[in-house]
This record gives structure tokens, C-alpha cells and sequence, in this order.
């Protein structure tokens, strides 16, 4: 059964994509890295600290999250996949938005040609209840349809 | 586009291009970048800027085509600027020669040019190459009540908290944006009521926790909250000298990178701490209380990233964030010490310090004895950053011990308390 979450939208956009879900925080850094170093066409996650998305393909999908956390650096590596079109397609905060995730998504929004839509405050529940593969409907008003 | 933040009639001309297309982005992106976190205005940056990123790093090029973008339009910062620690130095940080082909072709290829850039966008000079850009003998200094634009985490920690200067934790090329602009959106850690403590750390240890320790506890525990913290002035005292800067440097660098602390305050000794005491704490602040278990099981959880837990360490790494002048000093006495109990004259294996440029300048002129010991002891002194000379797969495969919770937190490294540290180095090996 589809479930209906209503969050704030940073970078407001439309999409229906998978889901991938890190119960803890994102690390940027360590995440990107090595895809990134390797010039690979995907990101394959290489934070060996996050049990959830340790080898996991994020590109172009909804990367559901509660924050992200790291190196002062997050901004601009957020900004640096999207450049390298590697990045996911959303990102789906259960919290309110850090400044690294925040200066990413924006960086993005301004400086390149595309977009990763960037919705917070979706609460503690869409966390607990979105799970890896599920379908993500997005809204442009902030609505995430779930299942 | 309707924008929520109150612009001055120059910054809306900005904003509509008068300074060109590129300026209107800049100030657009400041604006987007404030506005998400409830920014009513911008407020002048009064004091020089710090730039966290150091490395030319090849994957990275998206980034150094913003800035050519920037300094094609002209644009610069508004004063001179330190940036973060360089990635390499061959002469006092060894490498093989794949490591060296790697670095110099593949993966810092765009040093030169980046650097270039950098000089080009107003940075201070050569030796402006530090973490802790804040030192004296470095002079980017900020005083109380100081707007900054930075980013670097255990900077940004350390101006707010042991300088009382407002900064929020801006990531890579927003920090840029301000410099340029002169002005940064006012919000969160700018703000009175955000610099207020919503948790209250009770130190109750037996002796002087260790600094990098007390940090990642705290880190760990309130994450990007501001914590008031107790009972660390039996140990550390109630003057904000030399020594007691070292240990706050270090505290507060891990519970930036560990949590994603932006402010802290101590009772009787940080500025804001001193000037509101208990008043800066917010009513419904949660406890947490640190003693010796506490710092225990802390550190017991740090994982081993070693591919071989059991191996031999192949380098030790001091200094992340970089030492001071007077932790040179410190250190030197604390190796003397250990070496003549191990019956050695050398240490056993490849030792490196890390410190600011300006302050190796200093401490090589003005206090040669020690320097002369470091040097006779077989340690290594550079100005590298650790932890973009780790941050790599080549790297990230060697045994390095550290005494730096900043450095355990990025990288495979593994962390040791400083007695630990100073002993395993000597006796080269766990």
C-alpha cells in the first residue's frame, strides 16, 4: 500500500525513481570517493562505515536519508557528482537539512544543467517505512508518495 | 523568482546582474544557501577568509572550473585568504615512485593550476597553507564578534568557541562565495540564540580526559548541538593560554569530525562561557555525564580498518589538526623522555609532525634546541594535511597510527592516546 509523506522542498522537482535507504548518516565524502577517483558512470557507495549502502548504486535514484555528515567537503563533492552526472537523482532528508547537503544540492541547482531535487523534514516514519527498491513518487510541492 | 530574504537595494542590483552573470550566481547560490535555513539578511564578513580546499585533485575538476569561472569575471575576495594544508611533500613524507607517478600525474594532476587559482582569488601568501590558519605565527587571526566566512569543521569549531567569533559550518566553495561577496546569509551559529547550549557535558574523570577523546565523546553525543561543558577546569584551568588552546584545538577538531559540533562553550574559560555563564544554556538542555567508563567505551568502539589488525605499524602521524609552537616543544621533551626509558636514540619507525608553515619557520629560528632534537630523534616535520595525503586508495592500504580522532574518523588510520602514541613510535611497534 502507498504511503503519502509530506516534507519541505529545498530544490523543488517531479520524478518517480527507486529508493535507496541509509538509516544512519551519509558520509559525502567517503560515499563518492572511490567511484568518483575511478571516473566510474555510477556511484557505488565506499563509506565502509555505513552497513546500509556499502556497495550500493546510488546514480539516479532517490538517496533517502536522515542527513548527511563528514568533511566540510560534502558540499562541493555533492556538486562534483553532479557535474560528473553520477549523483543521485533525489535526496529525501527525515530530518531538516544540514549546510553541507543544503550547499550541495544548491551548487548544483546553480551551476550545472542538472538538477538533484532535495526534499526535508519528512519525518522519522518515512525513514522507518521506505525500503531499498521501493518506487519514490516526488512532488513538486514536497509530496513523496511512497510504494 | 520571489525571494524570502530582505535584500539592500545593491544586493538586489547584484542579484539582477550589475556586477555580471557571474556575481548573480554567486550571490544566488548565498541566497538559496540561506533561505533554507530561515535567513532574513546577509551581514558583512569582518575579517579574512579560510578555504578548505587545498588539493588539486583531478576528480575535482568540476570545482576548479567554478573558480576559473570566477576569476575570468574578474571577481576575487574581498582580503587575503588561508586554504587548508597542501596534499604532498616528497622531501619530508616519503614516497615510492608509483606512489609519486600516481600523486604527481593522477591524482593531485591539478595542483599547479589550482594553486595558480587560488593566488589569483586573493590567497595570503605561500605559506598560508594550514588547518590551523588561526595561530599567530600564521595571523589569520579573528577577534570576538567576528562574521567569518570558512569552512574547514576544526577551524570553524575553534573560532567560535575559543575566539567567540560567529561562523556556521559552510561546506567547500560557499565559504569562497562570502569572501567574494563580503557578506554571508545570518543564520544559525550567527545568531544569539543559536549559540546557545542545548546540552550541558558534566566531566567527571579522575584525571585530564584526553583531549581528542572528550571530543569524539561529545561529538558522538550531541552531534551538531552546541554543549556547555563542566568540570574540565580542575584540569585544564581557567586561563586561556598556550597549553590550554593546544588541548581545546585538539578537543574541539573531534567533536567537529566525530559529531558535527560547530560551538562549544566551557565553564570559567571559553569567552561566551565567561561573559553569560550558566545564562547561555538553554532551559530544556539534556546531561551528559563523560567519566572514566565513559572515555573508556568511547574509545574500545573505534573500529579497526587495518586489512591486517594484527600488523606492524608502517607510519605514525602527529598533528591533525597542526600543532603549535608550543606542541612542538611538548612533543620534542615527551619523545626525549620515552626514548631514554626505551634505552633508544632514534624512533623505530617512519614519524611525521605536522604543523603550520609559518609556525615550523618560527619554532626552527626560535627554539633550535628542540628542533635540532627532532631531527636528531629521526622524526619528520611537513606541512601536509594527513588526511588528503590518506585519502586515497594507495594510501588508505598503509598502517598508520595517529593521535588524531579527526584523522581515525576519514581515513583506515588507527588511533592512539599520545603516551600510547609516543611509545609505540619509539618502540616501533604494538
Amino acid at each position: 500500500m502507498a504511503r503519502e509523506f509530506k516534507g519541505r522542498p529545498v530544490i523543488a522537482g517531479e520524478c518517480k525513481v527507486e529508493a535507496v535507504v541509509s538509516r544512519q548518516g551519509f558520509n559525502t565524502l567517503a560515499s563518492f570517493q572511490k567511484s568518483a577517483l575511478a571516473k566510474k558512470k555510477e556511484t557505488i557507495v565506499s563509506d565502509q562505515n555505513n552497513s546500509d549502502l556499502f556497495g550500493k548504486n546510488i546514480t539516479g535514484k532517490a538517496l533517502c536519508l536522515p542527513q548527511t555528515i563528514g568533511s566540510t567537503t560534502g558540499g562541493m563533492v555533492i556538486y562534483t557528482a553532479t557535474a560528473l552526472n553520477i549523483h543521485p537523482r533525489a535526496m529525501l532528508f527525515s530530518e531538516p537539512i544540514d549546510s553541507l547537503a543544503a550547499a550541495g544540492v544548491i551548487l548544483s541547482d546553480v551551476w550545472t544543467n542538472d538538477t538533484i531535487t532535495a526534499i526535508d523534514n519528512l519525518g522519522q516514519e518515512f525513514l522507518d517505512y521506505v525500503q531499498d527498491g521501493m518506487q519514490v513518487e516526488i512532488k513538486m510541492d514536497g509530496t513523496v508518495i511512497v510504494g | 523568482m520571489e525571494y524570502k530574504m530582505i535584500l539592500t537595494p545593491e544586493e538586489e542590483a547584484i542579484l539582477n546582474g550589475s556586477q555580471g552573470e557571474t556575481m548573480a550566481k554567486v550571490i544566488k547560490t548565498l541566497i538559496l544557501y540561506g533561505e533554507t535555513f530561515g535567513a532574513k539578511r546577509f551581514v558583512d564578513v569582518t575579517a579574512p577568509g579560510h578555504v578548505v580546499t587545498s588539493f588539486g585533485i583531478s576528480v575535482m575538476s568540476p570545482v576548479f572550473n567554478i573558480t576559473q569561472e570566477l576569476i575570468d569575471a574578474g571577481l576575487k575576495a574581498k582580503a587575503p585568504f588561508t586554504v587548508d594544508p597542501r596534499p604532498i611533500d616528497y622531501a619530508n613524507v616519503k614516497c615510492n615512485p608509483i606512489e609519486k607517478l600516481i600523486f604527481s600525474k593522477i591524482l593531485y594532476g591539478e595542483q599547479a593550476r589550482y594553486e595558480a587559482q587560488l593566488r589569483k582569488l586573493g590567497l595570503k601568501d605561500q605559506n598560508a597553507f594550514t588547518c590551523a590558519c588561526y595561530l599567530d605565527q600564521v595571523g589569520n587571526t579573528p577577534k570576538k564578534g567576528d562574521i567569518l566566512s570558512w569552512a574547514e569543521s576544526s577551524a570553524v569549531v575553534y573560532a567560535n568557541s575559543v575566539i567567540g567569533a560567529r561562523c556556521n559550518r559552510n561546506s567547500g566553495i560557499i565559504e569562497l562565495f562570502g569572501m567574494i561577496l563580503g557578506k554571508v546569509p545570518e543564520f544559525d551559529l550567527l545568531t544569539d540564540e543559536d549559540r546557545k547550549a542545548k546540552w550541558i557535558i558534566e566531566v567527571k574523570t579522575s584525571k585530564k580526559p584526553e583531549a581528542q577523546v572528550l571530543g569524539s565523546a561529545i561529538g558522538l553525543k550531541v552531534m551538531e548541538d552546541v554543549p556547555y561543558i563542566k568540570g574540565l577546569n580542575q584540569f585544564i584551568g581557567t586561563t586561556l593560554d598556550d597549553e590550554t588552546k593546544s588541548y581545546l584545538k585538539d578537543m574541539g577538531a573531534a567533536t567537529a569530525s566525530n559529531g558535527a559540533v560547530g560551538l562549544y562553550h566551557v565553564e570559567n574559560l571559553t569567552p561566551e562561557a565567561v561573559e553569560f555563564g550558566e545564562d547561555i544554556i538553554n532551559k530544556d538542555a539534556k546531561v551528559y555525564v563523560i567519566d572514566d567508563a565513559e572515555l573508556e567505551r568511547v574509545k574500545a568502539s573505534y573500529p579497526v580498518m587495518w586489512k591486517d589488525p594484527n600488523g606492524k605499524p608502517d607510519r605514525c602521524f602527529i598533528g591533525c589538526p597542526h600543532l603549535t609552537y608550543a606542541q612542538l616543544g611538548e612533543w620534542t621533551d615527551k619523545f626525549e623522555a620515552e626514548l631514554k626509558k626505551q634505552g633508544k636514540t632514534k624512533v623505530g619507525m617512519n614519524t611525521i609532525m605536522t604543523t603550520a608553515p609559518d609556525v615550523l619557520e618560527a619554532f626552527k629560528a626560535g627554539d633550535k634546541a628542540h628542533y635540532d632534537k627532532l631531527v636528531k630523534m629521526g622524526i619528520h616535520l611537513t606541512s601536509i594535511c594527513p588526511l588528503m595525503y590518506m585519502n586515497n586508495p594507495l594510501c588508505g592500504k598503509k598502517n598508520v597510527i595517529t593521535n588524531s580522532n579527526k584523522l581515525r574518523t576519514y581515513t583506515t588510520s588507527r588511533y592512539y592516546t599520545n603516551n600510547e602514541i609516543c611509545e609505540i613510535a619509539v618502540k616501533g611497534e604494538i
